[in-house]
C-alpha cells in the first residue's frame, strides 16, 4: 500500500481507564453504566471550595503500568491542569502529570506477523482524569452526565518508532495484553476501558524532517485503525506527489467506505495553558513504595510464558496463544491446578476450545465451560475411562454446562477395555484378512494400521486403543 | 499602561474561554489585561534566581486518600442547583467546535 518512496511515522496516544474503586481527585465510586451523575460529588462538580485528594490506588496503578511497560518511574510528581472550557468537565480543567509523567522511557516489543519483532519506544505514561460524557441533543442543547468524570486513566504516548499501519496495530495489542496481565484495566475498547488517537505523517526517503501530522480521532476497534491508517498512507501520498500540502487536521474513520473523513482543520497549535495545580501537594514515590507495588503486581506475560516452557513443557507458540488473554492463561492455570495434564490441557483449549469460540463468536467467559469440568474430561481421557472419539461428544456436553462424569455414566459412555469382549471381535477380524497376517509375518508395519482401522470401525471406536493394540499383537504372533 | 496585548491575543484568549466580545468589549478587555500583564512584568522584576518554583503553598506531600469509593448522594442537590437539568442530566448550550478533549 505504502509507496516505496515515502516513509511513515505514526505516534498513538492510548488512554486506559483504570479500575479503581473511587475516582482520581474524589471517593465517588468508579462504576459504568449507572443512572446518570448518580457517582458524583461537589468535587466532581468543580464547585469552589472543595478540597480534592488524590487516589492512592490511582497512583500506583499507574506505577504498575509503568512496570508493566519497562519503564523508570518519575520519583517526584506535581500535577498540571490542562485548561480548556467544555461542559464535560465543569472545572475547565483536567487534572494531568504534564511535566512529571509518572513513567518514562519505556519500551515494548513487537511481533508482527511474519515473525520479526521491533521494539518500540514509550515516551512517557501520564495518571490523569477522564471527563464526563457529553451527549448533543440536536435542539441547540447538550445533556451532561459527569459519572465518569474524574475516573481515573493513564494516557500512554509513544516515540515516533512506528512506521506502518501494521506495526501500529501489533503495538496495540501488546499494549493491550501487558495492561491486561496487571489487572489495572478491563481495556475493552467497546466499553471505552481503552482508546486509541493516531498520528500520522509522511515525508520522503532521505529526509530527516518529518511531514506535517495528521490526527485520526474516535476510532473504536484495532483493526479500523490499521485500515483508517492505510488510507491515510495513501491519500497523504497521493497528495504530495500530486504537488500538493498535507494541512494539519482532524480525520476520524468511516466503516462504509473505509476511508477517513476530515473532522476539523487545526489552526495553530493546541492552547491548554498548563500550570502547576496549586489545589494538590506533590506526591514522591520512595524506592520501599516501589517495592511494594513491584510486590503487588501479579505474575506478567512473559513469567507466564516461561512458566509454561520450562515447567510445563509446552512449545513457545501454544505458551504464546495461551497468553493472548488473562482469561484464557487463568483458565489455564486453574484447569491444570484441578489435577489435567498440562500438555493436554493446553492441546484441548488451543483446539477444541478455541475452535467453539471462534464457531460461535463468543469468549471463554461468557461459556458454561469450567475449568474443572474441563480438568475433569482430560483425566477421563487419560485414565482410559472414555476415548478420544467420546471425549469429543462429552465436550459438547460441557459446552452445556454439564459434569462429564455424570454425561458419561448417564449415557454409557465407557471405553471398551475389557479382553474377554475385544479378543472374539479382533479374533474375527484376523480371520477375515489373511493377507494382512501374510504381511505381519513379512515385516510390513502397515499391515497393523490397517487392522487396527477395522477393528475400531467394527467397535464405532469405542475400543480402547491400548488393549486392542496388545491383543492384535498377541493375536498376529500366534499365527 | 502599555500595550503589552494585541487585540488578536485577546481575541483568542477570549475564544479560548467560549467568550464573544463586540469591539467596545474587547478594547475594554485589552486594556484591562494589559494591566494585569503590567502588574505580572512588575512581578518579574525580582530576582528569583536560586529560588525553587513552588508548585504548592503547603510544604505537604503525599498526603493521598486510600481507594475506597463512598458516594456522598449529593445528586438531586446539584441537578437542583444546575440551571437547566433534563432526566437527571445537566442542559447546556452545545458547543459544537470540537472543544471536547475526547474527540
Amino acid at each position: 500500500m505504502a509507496y516505496a518512496n515515502f516513509i511513515t511515522t505514526i505516534g498513538l496516544e492510548v488512554h486506559v481507564e483504570m479500575k479503581t474503586n473511587s475516582k482520581l481527585l474524589s471517593p465517588s465510586p468508579v462504576n459504568f453504566g449507572d443512572a446518570a451523575n448518580n457517582n458524583t460529588n461537589v468535587i466532581d462538580w468543580g464547585y469552589p471550595g472543595v478540597l480534592p485528594q488524590a487516589n492512592k490506588g490511582a497512583l500506583e496503578y499507574g506505577m504498575m503500568a509503568a512496570l508493566a511497560l519497562n519503564m523508570e518511574i518519575t520519583r517526584d510528581i506535581r500535577w498540571d491542569r490542562k485548561n480548556y472550557i467544555y461542559p464535560d468537565n465543569p472545572k475547565s480543567y483536567q487534572t494531568t502529570q504534564q511535566a512529571t509523567p509518572i513513567g518514562q522511557n519505556g519500551k515494548v516489543e513487537i511481533t508482527l506477523e511474519d515473525g520479526t519483532t521491533k521494539t518500540i519506544r514509550i515516551k512517557e505514561i501520564h495518571v490523569e482524569e477522564d471527563a464526563g460524557k457529553n451527549t448533543h441533543g440536536g435542539d441547540g442543547y447538550s445533556y451532561v452526565d459527569l459519572n465518569r468524570q474524574g475516573t481515573p486513566l493513564i494516557e500512554i504516548v509513544s516515540e515516533p518508532d512506528i512506521t506502518s499501519p501494521d506495526e501500529a496495530y501489533a503495538y496495540l495489542e501488546k499494549l493491550r495484553q501487558l495492561i491486561q496481565f496487571t489487572g489495572i484495566s478491563d481495556v475493552k475498547m467497546q466499553e471505552g476501558s481503552l482508546r486509541a488517537d493516531a498520528n500520522i505523517s509522511i515525508r520522503p526517503a532521505g529526509s530527516d524532517q518529518f511531514g506535517t501530522k495528521v490526527e485520526l480521532k474516535n476510532i473504536n476497534s484495532f483493526s479500523y485503525l490499521r485500515t483508517a491508517l492505510a488510507f491515510e498512507e495513501d491519500r497523504q501520498a497521493r497528495e504530495l506527489i500530486a504537488g500538493n500540502t498535507i494541512q494539519q487536521e482532524t480525520r476520524r474513520y468511516d466503516e462504509a467506505t473505509k476511508s477517513t473523513i476530515l473532522m476539523r482543520v487545526k489552526e495553530g497549535a493546541d492552547d491548554y495553558r498548563y500550570f502547576p495545580e496549586p489545589d494538590l501537594p506533590v506526591v514522591h514515590i520512595s524506592e520501599e513504595w516501589i517495592n511494594e507495588v513491584k510486590n503487588k503486581l501479579p505474575e506478567s506475560v512473559s513469567d507466564r510464558l516461561n512458566r509454561y516452557i520450562n515447567d510445563f513443557d509446552l512449545s513457545p507458540t501454544d505458551a504464546g496463544v495461551l497468553t493472548q488473554t488473562l482469561i484464557m492463561s487463568d483458565f489455564y492455570d486453574k484447569t491444570v491446578g484441578f489435577g489435567a495434564d498440562p500438555k493436554r490441557s493446553a492441546n484441548y483449549l488451543i483446539g477444541d476450545v478455541n475452535a467453539f469460540l471462534n464457531e460461535n463468536g463468543l469468549e471463554l467467559q461468557d461459556t458454561k465451560i469450567t475449568p474443572e469440568h474441563l480438568s475433569t474430561l482430560i483425566k477421563l481421557i487419560d485414565d482410559g475411562t472414555i476415548s478420544t472419539k467420546q471425549a469429543k461428544q462429552v465436550f459438547t456436553a460441557l459446552t452445556q454446562g454439564q459434569e462429564p462424569k455424570d454425561y458419561v455414566e448417564k449415557n454409557g459412555l465407557v471405553q471398551e477395555s475389557r479382553v474377554e469382549i475385544l479378543q472374539p471381535i479382533i479374533a474375527e477380524i484376523v480371520d477375515n484378512n489373511e493377507q494382512s497376517v501374510i504381511d505381519f509375518k513379512a515385516g510390513k508395519d502397515r499391515a497393523v494400521g490397517f487392522l487396527i482401522g477395522q477393528i475400531m470401525k467394527q467397535t464405532h471406536g469405542n475400543a480402547n486403543p491400548n488393549v486392542v493394540n496388545q491383543i492384535l499383537i498377541d493375536e498376529l504372533n500366534e499365527r | 499602561m502599555s500595550e503589552v496585548l494585541s487585540k488578536d491575543e485577546a481575541k483568542h484568549v477570549a475564544s479560548l474561554a467560549k467568550l464573544n466580545f463586540t469591539e467596545e468589549q474587547l478594547d475594554k478587555m485589552v486594556s484591562q489585561l494589559s494591566n494585569i500583564l503590567d502588574l505580572v512584568d512588575t512581578l518579574n522584576e525580582v530576582d528569583t534566581n536560586g529560588v525553587e518554583a513552588t508548585y504548592s503553598v503547603s510544604n505537604n506531600v503525599n498526603v493521598l486518600r486510600e481507594d475506597m469509593a463512598d458516594n456522598w448522594q449529593q445528586k438531586d442537590q446539584l441537578i437542583n442547583n444546575a440551571p437547566e437539568s433534563k432526566d437527571g442530566l445537566i442542559k447546556v448550550p452545545a458547543i459544537l467546535d470540537g472543544g471536547d478533549i475526547n474527540e
